[in-house]
């Protein structure tokens, strides 16, 4: 019977380091391995999306909202993938397009990116950051919605200047409201800063001997959520196909019609997006800070290799076996179901017992795996496109 | 296109321009007052990158203590009046920086003393550099110890200043008096060495330390490390927690919800924990653990809070002040101390006077010993819900420090004493 709850257990406790891998990497999985992206400004991507749950959680605390506070998780949701989604399109525009077939040339842009996205939010106030990215997602998305034969012809700059006008109107007025209802807003703050939970989300549920805390629960369902709903996205809307169609074969899907600038700054966009969702995630679980991002970064790029670049299906099984192996591994089961053991390979099985050497342990592990399997556990078939 | 150029160019200049005019009015704002000529001493912190955070709040209570300083008069040496200005650098949370900036303080502004540092590998990037300058180093933080430089001043609590009572007093006093150990900590070199010494010093109580887990740095990932001491500690037991920045947030959050929690006979002691590192985690999640300093803002006597209403004063009411801020402040007057004794700026006098140098710090009453640390009142602290530490125990008067840890079985029977040439450094007992 022990054997079984041990099992359970280890098998719980794997499963939610998985989700939490898993959630983050998942974008990652979408711009790296569908768009041969190197990304690392990923990781503040995530910063970005806790930090809107820290904000989204400051303005469920006034008091025209404070009776709906437990629901604030469920607004920080969709409004941490919006400005996640927003800063990621910003940056596909100004910076990544330029540099698509350049990997070198990205990964340093993108790891300036990440460091400018860092000092941003250490000096800028969080009232005027959000103001911005309103006004972002405004300006960005306005065009798209207007009838197309306003932003044509010559008129088209003066339509497109309004807009611009207009949308930094409303951000400029989003800041100072934000600012003077939530006065720790209005403020420039480099410390990190406390997401509560509401209580419900707190503490744990017991059932049958196993303790699984709620935050884990959470997580594993905002995952299970997420990666259903982009494996629909991807496989049945029609911008999935048109984004899986530009990623087996660019200048034919062009030739076909398929307008493949708009599928770059799409896919990048729910890409983006998606690190934001992981950012509430994981402001559950630990601190939001500038730094917040750099701790998952790492973690992001191990699994989507380790999956195989390019492949959903991948991404879940390396980071939930990544998950399960780390609690194996760092929590020492091993011991704890055979005590018995001789004792040789018990002080083996103890040295590695520690979270420390855990992490060398699996790193080694991922290292052996790639020499035999140098593309990942479910290698890409057929052609890719721009290799 | 030369229109293009020339208005790069002129970009650059008016960037430029406005650089130096920031950097050009950094030290020396105050008025002037009656002096006779000014000293310039230098500040070395992280201002940018991860330490920033922590390291800025030190700048802030140096330059609050040399405005205290200079209204009060100055440095008097020789019957002449010194006035304090400081020379700020930014060590951006980068060792090799911190060793580059200590070189230029000494040799290019020639400041006849350094105030800096937080982490231990900061310090340890620096200290060769004093030594090799014969400059002098006032460093501010609680630390590992093992360690005993000439040209260093250490005005934070070493081992037995902290972690031994802090040990002693969950082994024998707190609610789980009694119950076994278990040791988490960030993994680099001050939680090791401090768990080393936790374990020889359990051992000789009698206590017993049934686990001990180290999170790499950058790891936010305690779900295996909460499994592991739920399996070693089912019936409660005291923590010993070393953990960094970040990772106590992660820590005591999902400890919370794994119901290690006092409630269940679960008691933390933390030796990275103050005032301000509890507003950022969150003082709900702290409730009812424990903290080990010698300066904590609760005290309730009159220096300890016109120390703290003069801090809120200069810089904000929702600012705290906590033992790091303390050790940086005391380490100014002393420093201001030593120059009036030697009657000169001159290291080496300033050295040999420091010692036995008397200052009623907002802590209490503090002491420069020999071996270049300072004797100090341990306090033993449980988090409130308002944040702050509620007194519990206090030792009676200042302990001395003891720069080569006694439990730790390299340094047993070692000792540092600079008031005598023949012993210097490390010495046998």
């Amino acid at each position: 019977m022990w054997a079984v709850q041990l099992l359970v257990e280890s098998l719980f406790n794997g499963i939610a380091i998985g989700s939490v891998l898993l959630i983050a990497a998942l974008g990652l999985a979408i711009v790296f391995g569908l768009m041969g992206v190197i990304n690392l400004a990923h990781g503040e991507l995530i910063m970005l999306g806790a930090y809107t749950t820290y904000v989204v959680q400051l303005i469920f605390r006034l008091p025209l909202f404070q009776p709906f506070f437990d629901a604030y998780v469920l607004v920080a949701l969709p409004a941490a993938f919006l400005v996640s989604g927003v800063v990621g399109v910003l940056l596909e525009r100004t910076v990544i397009r330029r540099l698509y077939g350049n990997p070198l040339e990205t990964l340093l842009a993108t790891w300036g990116v990440s460091l400018i996205l860092q000092q941003f939010v250490r000096s800028v106030p969080l009232a005027s950051a959000t103001g911005l990215v309103l006004a972002l997602f405004v300006g960005l998305l306005a065009p798209a919605l207007l009838p197309s034969e306003l932003m044509a012809g010559p008129r088209g700059r003066f339509t497109s200047a309004g807009i611009w006008a207009g949308a930094a109107l409303m951000g400029v007025l989003a800041a100072a409201g934000l600012g003077s209802l939530v006065s720790s807003l209005s403020r420039a703050n480099p410390r990190n800063v406390d997401v509560t939970a509401p209580a419900w989300m707190r503490g744990s549920l017991d059932l049958a001997g196993l303790t699984m805390p709620v935050p884990r629960l959470v997580i594993i369902a905002i995952t299970v959520v997420a990666v259903l709903g982009i494996a629909w996205f991807l496989a049945r809307s029609v911008w999935g196909m048109r984004i899986r169609a530009v990623t087996q074969n660019r200048p034919m899907s062009d030739c076909l019609g398929i307008p493949t600038e708009t599928v770059d700054v799409l896919t990048f966009g729910v890409g983006s997006g998606l690190a934001g969702v992981a950012g509430v995630a994981v402001s559950l679980l630990g601190s939001v800070g500038p730094n917040v991002g750099t701790s998952y970064i790492v973690g992001c790029f191990m699994v989507v290799v380790l999956g195989g670049v390019g492949n959903l299906l991948g991404t879940v099984i390396a980071s939930l076996v990544i998950g399960v192996m780390t609690d194996l591994i760092g929590a020492g089961r091993l011991l704890t179901a055979w005590p018995g053991m001789p004792s040789s390979m018990a002080t083996v099985v103890d040295f590695f017992a520690t979270t420390s050497m855990a992490q060398v342990l699996i790193f080694s592990l991922i290292v052996v795996f790639l020499q035999f399997r140098p593309a990942g556990l479910f290698p890409q078939k057929g052609r890719l496109v721009e290799a | 296109m030369p229109s293009i150029k020339i208005r790069r160019i002129a970009a650059g200049a008016a960037f430029s321009v406005v650089a130096f005019s920031l950097a050009a009015c950094g030290p020396g704002d105050q008025a002037a007052g009656d002096f006779d000529d000014t000293v310039k001493v230098g500040i070395l912190h992280s201002l940018t990158g991860t330490m920033a955070i922590s390291e800025s709040t030190l700048v802030d209570t140096q330059k609050m203590a040399i405005d205290e300083i200079n209204a009060a008069g100055g440095v008097e040496v020789d019957g002449k009046k010194y006035k304090i200005e400081y020379i700020v650098e930014d060590g951006a949370s980068d060792w090799p920086t911190f060793a580059e900036k200590a070189a230029k303080l000494i040799d290019q502004d020639e400041v006849p003393v350094v105030f800096g540092g937080w982490t231990s590998a900061s310090r340890k990037a620096m200290l060769p550099v004093f030594e090799s300058k014969d400059a002098f180093l006032y460093y501010p933080i609680q630390y590992e110890g093992q360690e005993c430089s000439r040209n260093i001043m250490y005005t934070g609590a070493t081992p037995n200043q902290q972690s031994e009572p802090a040990t002693a007093f969950m082994f024998k006093e707190s609610p789980a008096a009694g119950k076994p150990f278990y040791l988490v900590g960030s993994d680099y070199v001050f939680p090791r060495t401090s768990n080393t010494i936790t374990k020889e010093q359990l051992k000789s109580l009698g206590g017993e330390v049934v686990g001990e887990d180290y999170l790499p740095l950058g790891n936010t990932e305690v779900a295996p490390i909460i499994a592991k001491i739920r399996t070693a500690l089912p019936d409660g037991g005291v923590i010993i927690n070393t953990l960094n920045g970040d990772q106590n947030v992660a820590f005591f959050k999902q400890i919370q919800d794994a119901g290690i929690t006092p409630a269940n006979d679960y008691y933390v002691m933390s030796y990275s924990i103050a005032e301000e590192e509890i507003g950022q985690i969150g003082p709900e999640f702290l409730e009812g653990h424990y903290g080990a300093w010698n300066y904590m803002m609760s005290i309730d006597t009159p220096a300890s809070k016109t120390f703290a209403e003069n801090f809120k004063k200069k810089y904000g009411d929702d600012r705290v002040v906590a033992d790091p801020q303390e050790s940086a402040y005391n380490m100014v007057y002393l420093w201001k101390k030593g120059v009036e004794k030697a009657g000169t700026f001159d290291n080496a006098a300033v050295r040999a006077a420091l010692i036995g140098i008397k200052f009623d710090a907002p802590q209490g009453p503090i002491e420069v010993r020999p071996n270049h640390h300072i004797s100090q009142t341990v306090r033993i602290g449980e988090i409130t819900a308002d944040g702050q530490f509620k007194i519990i125990e206090e030792s009676d008067g200042p302990i001395d420090p003891q720069a080569w840890n006694q439990f730790e079985p390299s340094s047993k029977g070692y000792a540092c004493d600079w008031s005598d040439p023949s012993k210097g450094e490390r010495f046998r007992l």
